[in-house]
């Protein structure tokens, strides 16, 4: 119950952590799954409409509801402890943007057992993706779960963008900010330029295939090309959305254990700027072969190679930073430093795919595969394995055991490359994307064979991983403030796991590193900014949950208002929208409670503070 | 609130009583990072409706449907209900809660005008054009930009109708100002969606 009505950032941070978990572990089980199908030609261990469906659900689960939810998780659990503020601007939408979010994917996932899943490819391409094509309700599931799930990435983006803007403690100016706050920041406003695109995308989708709308039907004057201009325009960035978090946890790790400044920070927050700026220029990029005419395609080739400019700037500052440091090869450094090169050899394919003459013949092949499960998997998982190891002790007070640490990377990362290297060369040799199988003795057979093995190696890093958190979760949490001893920016300073309030006293910061900065003055912790006083809390509520609830309701009834149903009550139900009505009331009544009845907080008074403070 | 009770804070009312409090200025920041996301939102049904508004596919075509004179007047309404709500703001900075009432009540019900104008609209084409959401690819974006600003302006009436209830029961605060602060740019934003409809929709459908 405490945890259904929870406004805590920290507590809303963990249940992030295993949302994320929970559909990672099922994007990763569609992995392992579709893996096998291709371990041999012409094998028949799935048909072809549920290999369709498990690449379409394994990359939208992936992409929407594994990664995304863990970022969000370390953004929740950090983010507020990096810039020194006892909460975020707004508690109560920082629950709803989870519990919208949780519903949205527990809906898309609901389509395994309510008639067929989505199978039109994560990008959800028209045609194949309206109805005439797609006739089960999977996409239906696909357009409203995304469309759930999207509102409350939504409402996290403009949350965290508020938080970083007005409740910085007192001396944290911009260019003092961490390297993860400011990639928190822009990542929340490429969010917010973003999303609503795919929202009206999903939404035009929705009404063509409910409504019997014309959007992309062709024979009605719509365009499918207008779907791939809608999806990219939000599909770019969204990597983006996914890879900035990562650099800004490298830039994090890679400094502490190297005892040293990250170099050239404000070049890292000026590339960070760029890269945001630029992530929304090039979205044709994916669309090379759709025939856009060769000044389209030369322009946007061009815009997507100047990304590797500032994306090249960040990789030397963290050799830079490293060069001449005292490294330590803790389990958190170890993922970081092993995302630098394979994040770079995604960087490098991503160059050659935009080269548009020669994506031509890349398109819808491994190599495409390859390449962007390098920048995803060998880009972003690694950094938030990085991130996970580095923070656990602070969300949790327990250190991950360091011998299952190392353990998870390195057969992750062997499992990984053997994975996804090989693809290229399949790539190359015209294996194609999205295809149930193939023939053999085209010299497929041994080399998906290796990348089946990899995919399994990965399976096992994941499970010790798995196996760490378990034994570590009985251990006592006795974790110090600074577990690794050079911790530089403020989570540091607080107790592990933090007091619900954060920081009793307000810190005052001096400079970058603010803690750094004190511990090389001589220091023992920061100087506070404001006298202990009471503090005001926000109260725990169980409207964020209802309301998602409701919403949840309403689209399933939306999704369902065309069919018959065997029973003439239900037809009743559906057919009249009353369904949908229901759950909007719920959600409308929901925010009616919120208005009508204040909610005034409450407050820790100092006594209280003093009788919590841990030693 | 009864007017004793007004005349007496008086003076420590503050002048921008939406910006006294951390978590009211909270909310205005929240508020325009949000209405940028809404720009976003009716740019890219903008740019759908662009793409599809000659694509009639043998129904009705914008120059045949529209009727300028109905939606001028629509126009009139809109706009000048934006007008009342300025002057609600005003009242509200003058710590008027009565007079910031009645402009609400004014604003809400030229929304309610403009949406009872719009349906009309819709359902004598529906009615009369056969022109529905199926028709063609055109139809389908008008329906949907244009209902999605209707949308917009029947959310903005609730909103605001809440609002005056709050207000009668909680008075003019630091608390509630915030609220009928946001809500007015609210209803700003959705006046000048209506203006680049009116002129990409209606007076081009019209010329071109
Ligand atoms: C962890 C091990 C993983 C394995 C073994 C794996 C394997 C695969 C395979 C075999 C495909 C199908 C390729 C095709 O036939 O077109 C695929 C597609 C895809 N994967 Fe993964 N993947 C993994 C992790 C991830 C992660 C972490 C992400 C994103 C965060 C991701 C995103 C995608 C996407 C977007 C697609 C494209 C789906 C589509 O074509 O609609 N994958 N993956
Ligand atoms: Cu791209």
């Amino acid at each position: 119950m405490d945890w259904l009505t929870t406004v805590d950032h920290k507590k809303i941070a963990i249940l992030y952590l295993w949302a994320g978990g929970l559909f990672f572990g099922i994007g990763g089980i569609e992995a392992l799954l579709i893996r096998w199908q291709l371990i041999k030609p012409m094998n028949n261990f799935l048909d072809a409409q549920t290999f369709n469906e498990l690449i379409t659900m394994h990359g939208t689960t992936m992409i929407f509801l594994g990664v995304m939810p863990v970022i969000f998780a370390l953004m929740n659990a950090v983010i507020p402890l990096q810039i020194g503020a006892r909460d975020v601007a707004f508690p109560f939408l920082n629950a709803l943007g989870f519990w919208t979010f949780l519903f949205g994917g527990i809906l898309l996932n609901l389509s395994w057992v309510m008639g067929g899943a989505p199978d039109a490819g994560w990008t959800a391409y028209t045609p194949l993706s309206t109805s005439t094509y797609s006739t089960t309700h999977g996409v239906d599931f696909y357009t409203i779960g995304l469309q759930i799930a999207g509102l409350g990435t939504l409402i996290g983006g403009i949350n965290f963008l508020a938080t970083i803007i007005t409740m910085r403690a007192p001396g944290m100016t911009y260019m003092r900010m961490p390297m993860f706050a400011w990639t928190t920041f822009i990542t929340s406003a490429i969010i917010l330029f973003a999303f609503p695109a795919i929202t009206v995308g999903l939404v035009l989708l929705t009404f063509d295939r409910i409504l019997g709308a014309n959007f992309f039907e062709v024979g009605a004057g719509g365009s499918p090309v207008l779907w791939q201009h809608i999806f990219w325009i939000f599909g770019h960035p969204e990597v983006y959305i996914l890879i900035l978090p990562a650099f800004g946890i490298i830039s994090e790790v890679i400094p502490t254990f190297s005892r040293k400044r990250l170099f050239g920070y404000s070049s890292m927050v000026f590339a960070t700027i760029l890269i945001a700026f630029l992530g929304f220029m090039v979205w044709a990029h994916h669309m090379f072969t759709t025939g856009l005419g060769p000044v389209a395609n030369a322009l946007f080739s061009v815009s997507t190679m100047l990304i590797a400019v500032p994306t090249g700037i960040k990789i030397f500052n963290w050799l830079f930073t490293m060069w001449g440091g005292q490294v330590r090869f803790t389990t958190p450094n170890l993922f970081a430093v092993g995302f630098i090169p394979t994040f770079t050899m995604g960087g490098v394919t991503g160059v050659m795919l935009a080269s548009a003459p020669a994506d031509f013949q890349f398109h819808d092949t491994y190599f495409v595969v390859a390449h962007f499960h390098y920048v995803i998997v060998g880009g972003l998982v690694l950094g938030l394995f990085a991130g996970l190891h580095y923070w656990w002790p602070k969300m949790f007070g327990r250190m991950l055991s360091e011998k299952l640490g190392k353990w998870t990377f390195w057969t992750f990362i062997i499992g990984f490359h053997l994975t996804f290297f090989v693809q290229h060369f399949l790539g190359l040799m015209g294996m194609q994307r999205r295809v149930f199988t193939y023939l053999p003795n085209q010299q497929f057979d041994f080399l998906n064979l290796v990348s089946t093995i990899g995919a399994g190696l990965m399976g096992v890093g994941m499970i010790i991983f798995l196996v760490n958190i378990l034994l570590t979760s009985r251990k006592p949490a006795d974790a110090s403030n600074d577990p690794w001893e050079d911790g530089r920016t403020l989570e540091w300073t607080i107790p592990s796991p933090p007091p619900e309030y954060n920081f009793k006293q307000t810190p005052l910061i001096r400079g970058i590193d603010a803690f750094w900065k004190e511990k090389v003055a001589g220091n023992k912790g920061m100087t506070p900014a404001e006298p202990v006083g009471s503090i005001h809390m926000p109260s725990a509520t169980i409207l964020p949950f209802t309301m998602s609830i409701g919403i949840f309701i309403a689209g399933l009834g939306f999704m369902f208002s065309r069919d018959e149903f065997g029973n003439a009550f239900m037809s009743f139900l559906f057919n009249n929208y009353i369904v949908t009505a229901i759950g909007l009331i719920i959600t409308f009544g929901s925010m009616l409670m919120r208005s009508l009845y204040d909610d005034h907080g409450w407050h820790i008074e100092p006594e209280e503070l003093e009788g919590s403070e841990r030693t | 609130m009864t007017t004793a009770h007004a005349e007496a804070s008086k003076d420590t009312f503050p002048h921008e009583p939406e910006k006294a409090t951390l978590e009211g200025r909270n909310k205005v920041l929240a508020f325009w990072l949000f209405l940028g996301g809404e720009a976003v939102l009716f740019g890219t049904l903008f740019a759908t409706f662009l793409a599809l508004r000659n694509q009639t596919n043998e129904g009705p075509s914008a120059n045949e449907l529209f009727h300028l004179p109905l939606v001028a007047a629509a126009t009139f309404i809109l706009l000048v209900s934006s007008l009342t709500s300025v002057f609600a703001i005003q009242a509200m900075h003058r710590n008027r809660p009565a007079l910031l009432r009645n402009w609400l009540l004014v604003t809400v019900g030229l929304g309610l005008g403009f949406l009872v104008l719009e349906i009309y609209e819709f359902t004598q084409y529906v009615r009369h054009e056969e022109f529905g959401m199926t028709t063609s690819a055109f139809s389908s974006a008008f329906y949907t930009l244009v209902g999605f600003h209707g949308a917009h302006v029947a959310f903005g009436i609730a909103w605001i109708s809440i609002l005056i209830g709050q207000l009668a029961r909680k008075g003019l605060t630091v608390v509630t100002a915030p609220k009928v602060y946001v809500s007015a740019m609210y209803w700003h934003f959705i006046d000048v969606v209506w203006v680049f409809i009116f002129t990409v929709v209606y007076l081009l459908g019209k010329v071109g």
